[in-house]
Formats: C-alpha cells, sequence, structure tokens
C-alpha cells in the first residue's frame, strides 16, 4: 500500500476506501457535526429548507451556543433560541446551555465528544483545534454543516499536507502559541492555504494537551485546512477518562509525502506577539517593550483552558494590574472555571484587580464582555487581530500567549514575563 | 452568463470580519447583514453599491472566519461577482454553496482601476476591463464545483438524492 499522511489515513478510513492521495474529491462520514450560535441558525433553516425531518445521529450533532452568551442582546437570544427548540426538538445529548456552556473547542475535547481518529466538521473555522488529539477536523459554513447534520456526511478534496518539525528545546516562557504564531509569521497568513499542517518533532511530543490545541487552534489562521499532531501517550491519558465512544490512533508513514517540510530550532524562538491587523505580523516580546495597551484579555478558544490560566496566575500573585489596564480574565468552560476556582486562582486574579467573566467567546470577536473603545489598543490570548476584531474599527489588538498576557496586564505596556517574574 | 459592472478594488487578505464584523452578526437576515458589508474596510461600500457591482481583490479574499454570512452579505448587497487572485477555502466552500459568483484571475487586478467597468463572461471564462479595452482568461472552475453549481447547490443536490 503507498505510503499515507495521518491526515489521509483517517479520510481514507472515513470514505470507505483503502488509500486517498491528496486533490482527489471523497465523501466521508462525519463523526460530530459542531454549530454555535452565529451559525447553526443558517444551517437549522437549510435543515428545514431542504424537508428534512431527523439529524442523521442525535449524538453526533453538537450545538453550542457560545459566542454571544449569556445572551448579549434581544437578537442573540433569538438566535440561541433557535439552537434551544431545534435541540429539544431533535433530541440532541449534546447541547449546552446556560451555566453548561463553555467555548465549543475547549468543551468537546473535555467532555470526550470529539477523540483521536475522529473526522469532525464545524461551522466555526476553529474547529481545526481537534487535530491535537490526533483527529481530521475542519471549519466549514452553515450550509455544510446543514448537509452533513442531514446525511453524516460531507465532500472534501483531501489536501497536501505540509510537515513542520521543530527541534530542540523550548526557551522558558515558550508555549504552543508561540510555535504556531512562529510558524504563521514564517509562512504568512496563506502560507498553508487548503493544506494540512502537521506538526512533529521532540518539543511537539512534550507539549501539554492545551499547548497542543492552542497550536492546531491557529492552523487556520496560515489558511489550513486542518492542523495536526500525532496521538500519543499524553493524547492517551487525556481521553481516557474523558472519550465517550472508542477512539483509534493514527500515525503518518515514515515515508509518506509531504508538499512541503519546514524545520524549527526551537533555541530560536521566543516569546512571540502578532501585531495588528493579521496574525502574519509577528514579533518577538522583547521588540515590543514600548507599547502601551488599554486591555489585557486571556481567554478563548485558543488559550482559555487551564494551564493558560494557571501561568497567568502564577505571574499575577502579589501583583496589580496597571491602573491603565482592564485585565479580563475568560476561562473556557465551566469546569476549567471551577478548577480555577478551587486553586485559588480567582483570588490571585480578583485581588490583582481583573474582571472574571463566564466562558463566552465575547470579545475575541467583539462580540461583548469588553469591547474597545477607537484608539485603544489590547493583547489577547484570543487567534486574530484583524481590523475591528475586538471593537472599534479603529481600535488594535496585538496576540500572544498568557503569560506575555499576564505581565503586560501587570506593566501597562506589552511585556516579558521575566521582568514580573520573581 | 455574463455580467458587467463597476469595480470596488481591495487589496489582499480581505477577512471576513471586513466583509462583515462579528458585531452585526446577532442576525442572519440578508439585508441587514449587507447594510454592513464591507464596512470596516470600505465605510461607503454599502451605501453606493450598485447592483450589478463587482469585487475585485487580490490574494486571499475571505481569510478567517467561517461566517456564510460573509457571501451571504456580498450578495444580498447587490454584488453580481467577485474575482480574487485567490480566495480562503471556507469562504470558497462557502460561496459555491450558497451561490454567489467567485472567479480566480491573476492578471485582472493589476490592470484595473476601482471604478473601471467589467465583463464577465462566465461562459467562456473571460473577464473584458471595457474601461480600458483589455479582455483576460479567468481561471477554469474546477470540474466538480460546476456540477455543484448545475445541480443547484449543496442543499438542493442533497434535496435530489433524497
Amino acid at each position: 500500500m503507498k505510503p499515507m499522511t495521518i491526515t489521509e489515513k483517517i479520510l481514507a478510513k472515513h470514505a470507505g476506501v483503502k488509500e486517498v492521495t491528496p486533490g482527489e474529491l471523497i465523501n466521508a462520514k462525519v463523526d460530530i457535526a459542531l454549530g454555535n450560535d452565529i451559525t447553526a441558525p443558517i444551517a437549522i433553516s437549510e435543515f428545514r429548507k431542504a424537508g428534512a425531518k431527523k439529524v442523521f445521529n442525535k449524538s453526533k450533532v453538537v450545538l453550542v451556543p457560545d459566542h454571544f452568551t449569556p445572551n448579549k442582546d434581544i437578537k442573540s437570544a433569538a438566535q440561541v433560541k433557535i439552537l434551544r427548540e431545534f435541540a429539544k426538538e431533535q433530541k440532541l445529548t449534546y447541547f449546552f446551555d446556560g451555566g453548561d456552556v463553555g467555548v465549543e473547542h475547549a468543551l468537546l475535547p473535555e467532555k470526550g465528544i470529539v477523540v483521536p481518529g475522529d473526522v469532525v466538521i464545524g461551522a466555526d473555522s476553529h474547529t481545526c483545534t481537534y487535530g491535537a488529539l490526533g483527529a481530521f477536523s475542519t471549519g466549514v459554513g452553515s450550509t455544510d454543516l446543514a448537509a452533513a447534520m442531514i446525511t453524516g456526511e460531507l465532500w472534501f478534496k483531501v489536501p497536501e499536507s505540509m510537515k513542520f518539525v521543530f527541534k530542540g528545546k523550548l526557551n522558558k516562557w515558550v508555549s504552543g502559541k508561540d510555535l504556531i504564531l512562529h510558524v504563521i509569521g514564517d509562512v504568512g497568513v496563506d502560507g498553508a492555504l487548503y493544506r494540512s499542517m502537521e506538526f512533529t518533532g521532540k518539543p511537539i511530543e512534550k507539549l501539554s494537551m492545551d499547548s497542543r490545541m492552542a497550536m492546531c487552534n491557529m492552523a487556520i489562521e496560515a489558511g489550513a485546512k486542518s492542523g495536526i499532531i500525532a496521538p500519543d501517550a499524553t493524547t492517551k491519558e487525556y481521553m481516557n477518562k474523558r472519550a465517550q465512544r472508542p477512539y483509534k490512533f493514527y500515525e503518518s508513514d515514515k515515508d509518506a509525502v509531504y508538499a512541503e517540510v519546514r524545520e524549527y530550532d526551537c533555541a530560536k524562538i521566543e516569546p512571540t506577539v502578532a501585531c495588528p491587523h493579521l496574525p502574519e505580523n509577528t514579533k518577538t516580546v522583547s521588540q515590543l517593550k514600548k507599547i502601551t495597551i488599554d486591555q489585557v484579555v486571556i481567554g478563548s478558544c485558543t488559550n482559555g483552558r487551564l494551564e493558560d490560566l494557571q501561568v497567568a496566575a502564577k505571574l499575577l500573585k502579589g501583583q496589580k494590574v496597571s491602573k491603565n489596564v482592564r485585565l479580563i480574565v475568560i476561562p473556557a468552560t465551566p469546569f476549567i472555571y471551577n478548577e480555577a476556582m478551587k486553586l485559588g486562582y480567582f483570588d490571585i486574579f480578583l485581588k490583582a484587580g481583573a474582571v472574571i467573566s463566564p466562558p463566552t467567546c465575547g470579545p475575541c470577536l467583539g462580540g461583548h464582555m469588553g469591547i474597545l473603545a477607537e484608539g485603544e489598543r489590547a493583547l489577547a490570548t484570543t487567534n486574530r487581530n484583524f481590523v475591528g476584531r475586538m471593537g472599534d474599527p479603529k481600535s488594535e489588538v496585538y496576540l500572544a500567549n498568557p503569560a506575555v498576557a499576564a505581565a503586560s496586564a501587570i506593566k501597562g505596556r506589552i511585556a516579558h514575563p521575566d521582568e514580573v517574574s520573581k | 452568463m455574463k455580467f458587467k459592472g463597476k469595480v470596488w478594488k481591495y487589496g489582499a487578505d480581505i477577512d471576513t470580519d471586513k466583509i462583515i464584523p462579528a458585531r452585526y452578526l446577532n442576525t442572519s437576515d440578508p439585508k441587514e447583514l449587507a447594510k454592513h458589508c464591507m464596512e470596516d474596510e470600505d465605510a461607503a461600500f454599502a451605501s453606493k453599491v450598485q447592483p450589478g457591482d463587482i469585487i475585485l481583490a487580490d490574494k486571499n479574499f475571505g481569510c478567517g472566519s467561517s461566517r456564510e454570512h460573509a457571501p451571504i452579505a456580498i450578495k444580498a448587497a447587490g454584488v453580481a461577482c467577485v474575482i480574487a487572485k485567490s480566495y480562503a477555502r471556507i469562504f470558497y466552500r462557502n460561496s459555491f454553496n450558497m451561490g454567489l459568483t467567485i472567479l480566480e484571475s491573476d492578471e485582472v487586478q493589476d490592470a484595473t482601476d476601482n471604478g473601471d467597468v467589467l465583463e464577465v463572461d462566465m461562459d467562456r471564462g473571460e473577464i473584458t476591463n471595457v474601461t480600458k479595452g483589455r479582455t483576460f482568461k479567468a481561471r477554469p472552475i474546477p470540474p466538480f464545483m460546476q456540477e455543484l453549481i448545475k445541480a443547484g447547490g449543496l442543499m438542493e443536490s442533497i434535496r435530489k438524492r433524497g
């Protein structure tokens, strides 16, 4: 049999064929189809227009109203109501509401709803996050979601794979977020267009699951169809207590074909920041220490997980947020929220002067819970810094890891964690 | 099929937040979305665009979010088609699924100014800059996507399958 990448193997299995080749069009079975309060209303409308009566599988269609919740206004409330009523009508196993809702891409892995070896589609571009578990997952639009909700399958063009090989040891304060920002800075916002990004090497094997998710989450910011990391003992440990279904580990063959291979020496990667208004505008923290900020956001499907709050708490302990900065901390899920509270992080954040928000996408996409005025500047652990992303079209967003975010909140300007670390 | 319209010319990496800012995504009403189309890139666009106008952009048009509201807003604004050097993949897929005509071409951009009139001949795959009197080839639409268009879009093809 011809050698294949992990992505090709997963797609072949779900298409019911022995092998697939990049560029080939396939129909693949979908393990999970996901929608949120912005994208699902259109999908549900298309579902009805098509005359469909039932979703293909009530435990494989997942709805998570996380973007504008808790409902920020009347229109948002109406959108969420559409999801709630559809979930009830279809008796969906996985619909999250009220105190159960969390940021979708943190929530699904945490609940074991997505598992290694899956094909997952979501009407949300950051659906690529689940590559961290060794699944093929990709963002689609609402019409594609409607099609998958009805048929349980979807057409795909098998992507070429691009291999990113990391070597050496990670510098202090460098996390998965810095690795992916560094890569995007290297290849550009369309540097992996239509491709699958496969992250490999010893430093990747040593990354925590939270850090792996932050990496795969931002594959879309390089234009990629998906990001993926081969599952290993870390994945197994993460999935063991969570998996709701049996799962399968796939790995790339040694002689699999890649469209491109890039190598990075981690010794040369420092805490990295993406400057306005594209994720590819990367610089090291040290180059940006004069940039003052008005707001810091620690949260999102990229960096709102426990490890992210932990590193922020470590730096903020006994410190005060600068008088010129609003720090908003958004634990990504109710579980993370509860854990952070039990571990004493909330005491640290509150004493430092931070606001703690319930789980929501909120300000990441300029929805609510921390919108910027004209001329204001934020440093955020989120994933996009497009024009107007967090509010006024004349506001700015810098993207960084949670340690840089915490240090910057204390200093009132972009700061290296070493500047505040005791 | 032929289109003729005035060009709204934009640069590279026009993201979905520029096409339709997330602050307006608390509705999926096409008319509402059209009112804010391109707002953060070009505040005049939504009020001045005429039915049949054409958006001409550089590479990676529609990068960012998966929001189908982006092609919906463009179509509802009256835009006949988008021509770009390349598209972000989710936007590309969404446009075919919901019926916004999009074309790829590498040459038209550099030879066309904002406000020029373009004529697009879909059958011949040709784009003519009427103002400047020059004709260019569009990149052929992949056969699979052509079939999807012929079937009336993704949902129609699913309806037909039963």
